[in-house]
């Protein structure tokens, strides 16, 4: 914090700035009309992901709107000096997914982009959030942005997963407690030994999703598992720089007296493989539990209505056994080699349900390589599966990768809202293994069955 | 980007009695393509305005002559989900200028400030207040100031006031942005990055 404005926010140094195609070029435009300047470039980072193709990456994008959004990127990068990582280049990717695989997210930095799902980077105990165009253009001009200071949440989850329950389920598990708005106006640090022994692709999974019950952001203390993820990595600290750096980053834990404005504690054993139903992220449940009645749950009655009506679902159905006409494994939220790794485990032998349209995105070129190098392609073929190109894809389908109306999709990504995946497209969220199983059998089943 | 000083406000209000009222549903992706900020009120809630084959759905607010104005009241929990500006660009430039929600998810919040929409958090019976209102008399009122920070419901005369921090409240009554505030900043950013260890 470089400020501290009286009865205002507070001014705050940005270590690492990560810009997409999509909410950056209006903050360009803004320092061209005030002919300012870039302050910090090597402190910023473009990627290509919003908006892109996953397959045909080669050729030119078809969509002049989105091909001129690629295109201002690439220019205003290449004007002001900044990284930028475009369409066929190796290293291109979601955002949240290329900046900790190349070292760029280190703990104790503050991490921000034009993107709400920035949250993901708080996995490596960083303080990490999305924000807004005006703030990408004061990044961009001053370093800084101005926030007021948010409380602090705890949520401990400690004991042992249950068969087939991934990080997936504990987030959405947290969710669907806490409620949609649950956070809102909180940071929250996740603790317990639940999060103590997930790898750091389950920590960001659950980061990730933090900002869908309200938080700004979510963190994880950095430990072991922390450091030697980051050991290597292309731009992480070498030499002496590591050192220095490894001493820094051991001091980052929460002091045993912290305080909390608020604090939640779950049992790992009360969590099961988890799958929405309605259309916000809260609206998630046991997969073997039956769809809530309005009148058990808090919030509107109305609401609550026109959420199953647009679902097509009735109060009190089981979910399992339910059709699915689509299935998608990607995202900054499960576009992971770990997510395909989990993908894989139930495809393999099995094959895709005939009638099942299913889109296999990895977040980034290198987990694509990833994906052939370990056989999981293979497998994949094998059931009859194609892999397509990096990208955030039908997670927010900007590009062409669009659920159509009615249809239902099981999809690893982070939101089920109304139209999200599509206009009039249906989002059952879940886990790479619930998506799996949906994919082989073509309706919603329990991969605890499969496994 | 400029805008308009907001001091005080009188119109009458456009209903939206829905909670959680999403960025994806303010803006829909699809319509996040453009690199300058114009035409964004053209798609605002496109879903669940226009039917797929762009006629207008008739049981939508917005496609409802007798509700109009320049202040959108939501339920509770209005914009959540995605960071994206281009929601808070859309209901500006459909022409609102100010939301009344009784919760605001807080990216949207710190959006809506910095292009130049107040969004004033009541309490829940006072929306409640505000929706009846607007039952009984489509045209009803509601004048907003700023430098009181109190929304009172003019028919009835009923009155609450919201909370603003005394900067940000200072910035849109004046038309200022932070980016001004932050460029008068800069050796001191620039003495604070020398300093870092990132």
């Amino acid at each position: 914090m470089i400020r501290k404005i009286e009865d205002g926010p507070d001014v705050f140094f940005i270590d690492r700035h990560f810009i997409h195609e999509v909410t950056s070029p209006v903050a360009f435009l803004g320092l061209e009309t005030r002919g300012i300047d870039v302050m910090f470039p090597d402190r910023t980072f473009a990627t290509a992901d919003h908006n892109t193709p996953t397959i045909n990456q080669h050729l030119p994008v078809a969509d002049p709107l989105s091909a001129n959004q690629l295109l201002a990127l690439e220019t205003n990068s290449a004007k002001y000096g900044i990284s930028h990582w475009g369409l066929g280049n190796p290293k291109n990717g979601i955002v949240h997914v290329v900046g900790p695989e190349n070292g760029i997210t280190q703990p104790g930095m503050t991490i921000v982009c034009g993107d709400s799902h920035t949250s993901t980077h708080g996995a490596f105990g960083a303080i990490a959030f999305g924000i807004g165009t005006s703030e990408v253009e004061m990044v961009l001009s001053s370093q800084c942005i101005m926030q007021p200071k948010p409380k602090k949440m705890r949520i401990n989850v400690n004991g042992v997963l249950g068969k087939a329950v991934t990080p997936k389920d504990v987030t959405l598990f947290i969710i669907a407690q806490l409620t949609t708005a649950g956070a809102t106006g909180y940071f929250v640090e996740y603790a317990g030994d639940v999060f103590e022994n997930m790898s750091m692709e389950g920590r960001m999974t659950v980061c990730n999703m933090s900002i869908e019950m309200g938080a700004r952001g979510g963190m994880i203390a950095p430990d072991e598992t922390t450091f030697n993820y980051i050991k290597g990595k292309e731009k992480a600290p070498k030499g002496d720089a590591w050192d220095k750096a490894l001493a820094y980053w051991k001091t980052l834990h929460t002091d045993a007296a912290a305080q909390f404005d608020k604090e939640y504690s779950f049992d790992a054993a009360d969590i099961e493989p988890m799958i929405t139903y309605g259309t916000n992220p809260g609206m998630g449940m046991g997969i073997s539990k039956s769809i809530p009645k309005a009148t058990d749950l808090e919030g509107g009655v109305a609401t609550y209505a026109k959420s199953l009506k647009y679902m097509g679902f009735e109060e009190s159905e089981p979910m399992i056994g339910k059709k699915v006409d689509f299935v998608f494994i990607g995202s900054c939220t499960n576009g992971r080699i770990e997510d395909f790794r989990a993908f894989a485990s139930i495809v393999k032998g099995r094959k895709k349900a005939d009638h099942v349209t299913a889109w296999i995105v990895p977040g980034s070129h290198i987990v694509e390589a990833q994906i052939r190098e370990e056989g999981i392609y293979d497998i994949l073929t094998e059931a009859g599966f194609l892999l397509r190109q990096p990208g955030c894809s039908a997670c927010l389908a900007m590009n062409d990768d669009k659920i159509p109306a009615g249809k239902y999709a099981v999809s690893t990504s982070n939101r089920n809202f109304e139209g999200r995946q599509g206009p009039g497209s249906r989002t059952l969220l879940a886990s790479p293994l619930v998506a799996a199983a949906a994919a082989v059998t073509g309706v919603v089943t329990d991969p605890r069955e499969l496994l | 980007m400029a805008y308009d000083k907001f001091t005080k406000l009188t119109s009458s209000a456009v209903p939206l009695p829905i909670e959680n009222v999403d960025t994806d549903q303010i803006i829909p992706a699809r319509f996040l393509k453009a690199t300058e900020r114009k035409g964004f009120g053209d798609n605002l809630f496109r879903d669940w305005r226009y039917n797929n084959d762009e006629t207008p759905k008739q049981d939508f607010v917005l496609n409802n002559p007798i509700y109009a104005g320049k202040i959108l009241v939501g339920g509770k929990n209005f914009g959540s989900g995605s960071s994206r500006e281009h929601a808070a660009w859309a209901i500006y430039d459909y022409g609102f200028r100010c939301v009344v929600s009784s919760f605001f998810a807080d990216i949207f919040k710190g959006n809506a400030i910095n292009v130049g929409i107040l969004p004033v958090q009541v309490s829940e019976p006072f929306l409640e207040q505000i929706f009846q209102a607007i039952e009984a008399d489509p045209k009803a009122e509601l004048t907003v100031d700023l430098d009181a920070q109190t929304i009172t419901i003019n028919a009835t005369g009923a009155v609450e006031s919201f909370d603003i921090n005394g900067y940000k409240k200072h910035n849109l009554l004046n038309g200022f942005d932070d980016i001004d505030y932050l460029q008068a900043m800069k050796e001191e950013i620039k003495a604070f990055a020398t300093a870092k260890a990132y």
